[in-house]
């Protein structure tokens, strides 16, 4: 074997992959409407998914002002609160935070980041939107169809997801949530494809896997666990609409309902539960590791410091997803299990905190004595290391099977999982949009309303989730429309859900104001140049902002270095950019 | 198609074996060296796919496994009553054999493929396709006389309902790669004879240069659905 190895200051000429044919786009509907452009479909998944985002909010306004006043709104029937808890789950988990990691964050950052003119397949890319897109309005619908919504809880649970007792049971309801699902699935895998495939195939010259920004890193991984997981819901979703239009009992046991003998027997629920679970812990993950990813960046960023053990960073990312394939179980504590599952469940769960810790000391490091500007995107990236510990904390109870059989159930769960995979990625989200906003329009959002945004959002999070951990602990049943004269129940949970909901309401009517900073930027934003952060990622780099059809004009970019050269001693500005060869001169490649 | 190698690096002068996989993927551009985006996208789509095969499958062991109700006997459900005596699983042999042997044609249309032996090419995937088409019109024989026998996914005269269920369901999702794959090899065929991989011409919908790599692409997904086959073959006809 040959020793050979590249010196990273060497001059390497620029090299066009020759896979690369880009569609050219011939009209205003081609460039704008059917695009193939990755930064175009982008910006469509982001609007589609925040638009449905908006949907599941009102919803959970509505399930708020049931549980702070019973009885006060009249069309808030114990029906109508169930399907407002299914769909805002449903919808936030999978149209909202998987779309707009995956499609939004994932479309335009992947290729601009490794240095490629666009997704490997752009036509695929495009379906993989408008696939999307009829998902979400196949459920839209289900909001007016006969029946409603199904009302059966995010996780649909069988055997009462197809029964009549259920809203949307023996309506339309749970078949237009199970053909939505199928087709978000198809639409993803279009576009998880293209993810992963650019990612391994697609980089430019002197970008290796580990000179990738760890905002990469976190979506690339995120891919593959989908590409893993949604084909358990796949399975789940067509068993179950074969249960309920052929009559198979794959999840139905013998059941007596109204008095009367259901034609189902011998099947097995908890198939379902393992099945979902199967894709719904990787799914936390999915959603969580894009956000791990881009707070990397931010913080590094915004506090002109390297990322701290940047190797680590990655190992932690592959493990965290590794390992969310072997926990799924922990969610069916009080399904009933083998004492030695939950043991091995257990265990394995609590292994996922030692690299999510390692995550953690990482980013508290790289903050340790940096320059920290506090920008809004910092704002944000702060806030979601804090909440997102709290969440996580309250995950190490959780995943003990004695502590979780008494939590399980109660609104103690509700506050741990909305701190962890609600509030924290979603205040990635926010901060990636004040963070990548300047590339994508020219302007840098307005920074008064971005403070108002930032800490309304913040402290009102904590005001909504905090005190619910104690209305969990003190026994309050999720998934309960109304309480009642419970005797158990303190007076102070009566006072507390009012105080929860007002907090709430706060917090979802500041959200118009980021809407309207979105739009009022615009055309009012400050100018914000190529590099308004002076970042040394690629995306900051590009010929013109925002980036042209194709990103890189004739030249594709070479990376002489990895993406967190800030404030090398030496150089000339406190940021090196990953195509800038210093110390060498810049080549003039012909 | 492409030949990227690390950059600068001459193909000569890369390591082999272990050290070399450790090259390629700390190298830039390209993890799988001389692999193209169209087959590396196959390779990842198999893997997603064989996730959800997996799926049914251990689905269907656990309901077979967890119902209290006997498992009907696979090797007289599906016998044929042939020269007045009953065969078992004769009709499953016949089409796994076709199958088998489809896949064979398959590698020979590929190995044409890359001599651009265009008129071979066409007639072994016509060959394929023809192949595939009758395992699913064989499926679709099997089906109607199960159901004439009474088998529908709700129950079966013989035992668990979730035999029928779980028949139905995984055979007719295979099925249904089966067609999709016949419906392919023919637009590839189709491509082939006309000679669009040695004519650059685009793709109707992508707008893209096809090449010869798409027939091999194409058996990539062929392999792929007879080898999941085997394991349906496996695990619901012989156990």
């Amino acid at each position: 074997m040959v020793e050979f190895t590249p010196r990273t200051t060497d001059a390497i000429p620029p090299a066009e992959v020759p896979d690369v044919e880009l569609y050219h786009p011939h009209s205003w509907w081609t460039t704008y409407v059917f695009s193939q452009d990755a930064k175009v479909i982008a910006i469509q998944y982001s609007s589609t998914a925040m638009a449905i985002g908006l949907v599941a909010l009102v919803l959970s306004w509505l399930m708020r002002l049931q549980l702070a006043f019973p009885g006060t709104f009249d069309f808030i029937t114990p029906e109508a609160y169930y399907q407002f808890v299914t769909m805002h789950g449903m919808i936030m988990v999978v149209y909202l935070l998987t779309a707009l990691f995956l499609g939004g964050f994932g479309n335009y950052l992947i290729p601009l980041m490794v240095g490629a003119r666009d997704m490997a397949f752009p036509y695929l890319n495009m379906l993989s939107y408008w696939i999307y897109l009829a998902a979400v309005l196949v459920l839209v619908a289900s909001f007016f169809a006969p029946g409603g919504p199904t009302g059966a809880g995010w996780t649909l649970y069988p055997p009462q997801a197809i029964l009549g007792g259920t809203p949307g049971g023996q309506q339309a309801g749970i078949l237009i949530m199970l053909f939505s699902l199928i087709l978000f699935i198809i639409g993803f895998t279009m576009g998880g494809l293209n993810y992963v495939v650019t990612v391994l195939q697609g980089r430019a010259r002197g970008m290796t896997l580990m000179r990738m920004p760890l905002t990469v890193w976190g979506i690339f991984t995120a891919t593959v666990m989908a590409l893993l997981a949604f084909p358990a819901l796949f399975v789940a979703a067509v068993m179950m609409l074969f249960d309920r239009l052929l009559g198979t009992s794959f999840f139905m046991p013998a059941l007596v309902e109204m008095g009367e003998q259901l034609s189902y027997g011998g099947g097995s629920p908890i198939l379902f539960q393992h099945l979902f679970w199967f894709f719904g812990h990787p799914e936390v993950y999915i959603v969580a590791l894009p956000a791990f990813g881009i707070v990397s960046d931010l913080i590094s960023t915004h506090a002109r410091k390297n990322i701290f053990g940047y190797r680590m960073m990655v190992w932690a990312i592959v493990a965290i997803g590794a390992l969310s394939f072997i926990v799924w179980a922990h969610h069916m504590y009080v399904s009933g299990m083998h004492p030695y599952f939950g043991f091995f469940f257990a265990t394995t769960t609590l292994i996922i905190a030692v690299p999510t810790a390692i995550k953690v000391y990482n980013w508290v490091l790289t903050l340790w004595r940096g320059d920290i500007h506090l920008t809004i995107p910092m704002l944000f990236a702060l806030a979601f290391i804090v909440t997102f510990v709290n969440g996580g904390l309250t995950g190490l109870f959780l995943g003990n099977v004695v502590v979780d059989v008494p939590l399980s159930d109660t609104m103690f769960v509700v506050a741990h999982f909305h701190m962890v995979m609600g509030v924290a990625p979603i205040l990635v989200i926010f901060g990636a949009i004040y963070h990548w906003y300047p590339k994508i329009t020219g302007r840098m959002l307005n920074e008064v309303m971005g403070h108002f945004h930032f800490w309304v959002t913040f402290i009102g999070a904590y005001l909504i989730f905090f005190p619910m951990h104690y209305v969990g602990l003190v026994g309050v049943p999720r998934r309960y429309p109304e309480l009642g004269e419970t005797a158990f129940i303190p007076e102070s949970v009566h006072t507390l859900n009012e105080f929860i909901t007002i907090a709430a309401l706060v917090v979802g009517f500041a959200q118009l104001v980021f809407l309207f900073n979105l739009f009022w930027s615009l055309k009012n934003g400050r100018e914000a140049g190529g590099n308004p952060w002076r970042a040394t990622t690629l995306e900051w780099q590009t010929p013109t902002t925002p980036p042209p059809h194709g990103n890189w004009g004739d030249r594709l970019p070479v990376v002489y270095r990895w993406a967190y050269d800030y404030s090398v001693p030496g150089a000339p500005q406190d940021f090196i950019a990953q195509n800038d060869p210093w110390p060498n001169k810049p080549v003039v490649h012909r | 198609m492409a030949e990227t190698t690390l950059s600068h690096v001459p193909p000569q002068m890369r390591p082999s074996g272990l050290r070399g996989v450790a090259a390629d993927w700390s190298s830039d551009q390209r993890a799988f060296k001389n692999v193209s985006w169209g087959k590396a996208m196959m390779w990842v789509f198999l893997l997603s796919d064989t996730f959800v095969f997996g799926c049914f499958l251990i689905a269907y062991m656990t309901a077979r496994m967890s119902t209290v109700e006997p498992w009907p006997n696979a090797s007289e459900v599906f016998a044929l009553h042939l020269f007045g005596r009953d065969l078992p699983l004769i009709l499953i042999a016949i089409m796994t054999f076709v199958l088998i042997s489809s896949s064979g044609t398959m590698a020979m249309a590929v190995n044409f493929a890359y001599r651009r032996d265009r008129k071979r090419t066409a007639i072994l995937m016509l060959l394929t396709a023809v192949l595939g088409a009758t395992f699913v019109g064989m499926q679709a024989f099997e089906w109607s006389k199960l159901i004439m026998e009474g088998v529908r996914p709700w129950g079966n005269p013989w035992g668990a309902a979730q035999f029928g269920s779980a028949f139905f369901m995984i055979t007719g999702f295979h099925g249904t790669h089966v067609t999709i794959g016949v419906i392919f090899l023919l637009i590839v065929a189709r491509k082939v004879a006309r000679g669009d991989y040695d004519t650059d011409a685009r793709g109707f919908f992508t707008s893209r240069r096809g090449n010869y790599e798409s027939v091999e692409i194409m058996g990539l997904y062929w392999h792929f659905v007879d080898l999941v086959w085997v394991f349906i073959f496996a695990f619901f006809y012989l156990w």
